[in-house]
């Protein structure tokens, strides 16, 4: 009997040490991903798990896993999240949002073998001698300018409005790259900026687009996941609209005129090799319209759409002259 | 330009009170009853989900009301269930009721739907003549048919409040169980029946905003709008037109503090933000002496007979 249980027992600790072998073979890249709000906000969260998604079919499911927690708005459940991959010795962890800087510093030095991620920012914390810490910026600015001019172009009453949820980071940099291209095209547009105070209330985005549209505007941009109340309003009053973080088209095709695109693979490939070449943090990766980590979208249905929908009700009329 | 002005604020108050006055009217009436329900914002949620995905899927805004509706009913019955037979802490269950909302909402949307999308909502109802009126027209007569019936249930809240053998029973359920029971009044029935129209209407409200005024859905779309309902009730005194005065005050000044920003006239946005609680602080406080109809028997489970 006694000679059976240690075969038995020697059996399975060879089956244990089998397959540590099989799983270290083929170690794939675990990614975890922690985000304020969810994967399908048609904004900030899911432009970063589109890319994260993108990465992964390049590499393959089984060389390349992802692991996300949603809805960490309150700080301390993200910091408890990170901690906890942290510990399970992920290769790298995205903490996506500015709010979670303060968690890395106080994480980060306690597990040197993980790298860790956070955005938009373009602090690493290598001042404080942290050296697994990476950071990434979009330019949102650049985006915003190009948006601008197209908006003030389009524009027929000149009064255009900007719906944002905090006046900081990223949200602020498109606003106000946004306002100079609509002024440097036309001086003396109006650029009406609102802010909300929350990026998440969708029902004062609506009040606020309908409010602006109210008071004359006829083109509306904005930021953060509380917009679709607002593209929903500009919908129905067939304003144009100009997106941001994703493609917006989808949610209205006829007003979207275009989207800033977000493509943080940009950051994130050249992140992924820094890792793998031992490199963990210490370096800022800026997206920008050279190294095309911001896109601009244009929607092929969107004026054409609506200008064919316009002559087809008869209020445009064609004049052939005589 | 004035009168443009005004009507724009007040038109934007009118849609904006709506789905405070359909959650709040609901409140008031299971409050009334003896049971206060702070899950109502959850009820919300999965009303909006509900009326959203029926709408987007059969194409029939009415069916993914009465879905949205009938999905609230359901919800007041657990929560009923709770509180009124379980005798559970109220505060407790509405509370869990309120993230079991919140939860089972998103998680359903990112399995039948994914991502956010939007559908066109109840129309405007331009009411023909009355519409034409300079700034009245505006202000009054061009909503959608949700925002007409919720301005319609004040009065008739009123009416079956004050007016009815029900009302009446609603009112001894939650001052004087005891005694209602001694009259013949089944206090559970009654509770029970405040707690599921309640719900009913908590789902209605939460269709206000999926399918008539947003026209879209996304996780935690209510924002803590179920919350503020709740205030309102006590803001009320537990009286309808209380909690139509509160929405419209609360919806007012927050439409003001907008078209401020919008105007870009020049105050702090932080500060502009902060007005309509302000404001609403302000005016309850300075109400605080007549804060008097409070049901006795509020938050408190009736243990039949044991006295």
């Amino acid at each position: 009997m006694r000679f059976k249980k240690a075969v038995l027992v020697l059996m399975l600790i060879g089956i244990v040490v089998g397959s540590l072998g099989v799983i270290g073979a083929a170690k794939p890249f675990r990614v975890a991903f922690v985000m304020p709000s969810t994967i399908n906000d048609s904004a900030w969260s899911q432009s970063m798990y589109d890319a994260l998604i993108a990465i992964q079919n390049e590499m393959g499911k089984d060389n390349f896993q992802i692991d996300y927690s949603e809805n960490m708005f309150v700080i301390s459940d993200a910091a408890a999240a990170i901690r906890d991959y942290a510990s399970q010795g992920y290769d790298l962890i995205i903490a996506h949002g500015s709010q979670y800087g303060s968690s890395l510093v106080d994480i980060a030095p306690d597990f040197p073998n993980v790298a860790f991620a956070w955005g938009s920012t373009a602090n690493t914390f290598s001042d404080m001698g942290i050296t697994n810490v990476f950071s990434y910026q979009p330019y949102s600015e650049q985006g915003g300018y190009v948006q601008g001019v197209l908006a003030a172009k389009l524009s027929q009453s000149g009064i255009i409005g900007v719906i944002g949820p905090i006046e900081t980071g990223d949200a602020k940099r498109y606003t106000e790259g946004f306002k100079a291209g609509v002024l440097a095209t036309n001086p003396n547009a109006k650029v009406s900026v609102t802010w909300t105070g929350s990026y998440s209330d969708v029902a004062l985005a609506a009040v606020t687009a309908r409010t602006m549209i109210n008071a004359g505007a006829d083109v509306l941009t904005g930021t953060s996941q509380m917009v679709v109340g607002a593209i929903g309003v500009a919908k129905k009053h067939g304003v144009l609209w100009f997106g941001y973080d994703v493609d917006q088209s989808p949610l209205a095709p006829k007003i979207v005129v275009s989207s800033v695109i977000v493509d943080w693979t940009v950051a994130l490939k050249p992140m992924i090799e820094s890792i793998k070449n031992g490199v963990r943090g210490g370096k800022i990766y800026t997206l920008d319209l050279a190294n095309g980590g911001l896109k601009i979208a244009v929607n092929p249905e969107g004026l054409v759409g609506q200008t064919i929908d316009d002559i087809i009700s008869g209020k445009i009329q064609i004049n052939l002259g005589d | 330009m004035i009168g443009s002005v005004i009507a724009g604020i007040a038109s934007s108050a009118i849609r904006l009170a709506t789905p405070y006055l359909y959650a709040g009217i609901g409140e008031t009436l299971g409050q009334l009853s003896g049971v206060v329900n702070l899950g109502v914002d959850g009820i919300m949620l999965m009303g909006a989900y509900v009326a959203f995905f029926v709408a987007l899927r059969t194409g029939s805004l009415s069916l993914g009301l009465l879905a949205a509706a009938g999905t609230g009913a359901l919800l007041g019955l657990l929560m009923a269930f709770v509180s009124v037979t379980l005798k559970a802490e109220q505060g407790i269950s509405g509370i869990g009721l309120y993230i079991f909302g919140l939860g089972l909402s998103t998680l359903l949307f990112g399995m039948t739907v994914g991502h956010v999308q939007t559908i066109d909502g109840f129309p405007d109802l331009v009411i023909p003549g009355f519409a034409a009126i300079p700034v009245i027209g505006e202000i009054f007569f061009r909503h959608n048919i949700l925002v007409y019936i919720a301005f319609a249930l004040v009065p008739v809240a009123w009416f079956v409040l004050n007016k009815t053998p029900f009302g009446l029973k609603v009112r001894a359920a939650g001052q004087k169980p005891e005694a209602a029971d001694s009259l013949g009044v089944n206090v559970e029935r009654i509770r029970y029946t405040t707690v599921i129209i309640g719900g009913l209407l908590s789902g209605v409200a939460g269709a206000s905003l999926s399918i008539a005024l947003l026209n879209t859905f996304q996780q935690n779309l209510t924002n803590g709008i179920g919350f503020i309902a709740v205030a309102l009730v006590y803001f009320g005194g537990w009286r309808p037109t209380g909690v139509l005065l509160g929405a419209l005050l609360f919806s007012t000044v927050n439409a003001i503090q907008v078209w401020l920003q919008v105007k870009g006239v020049n105050v702090p946005s932080d500060f502009a933000l902060m007005m309509p609680y302000v404001v609403t602080i302000l005016v309850l406080a300075a109400m605080a002496k007549r804060r008097v109809n409070a049901p006795a028997a509020l938050n408190k489970p009736f243990e039949r007979g044991e006295s």
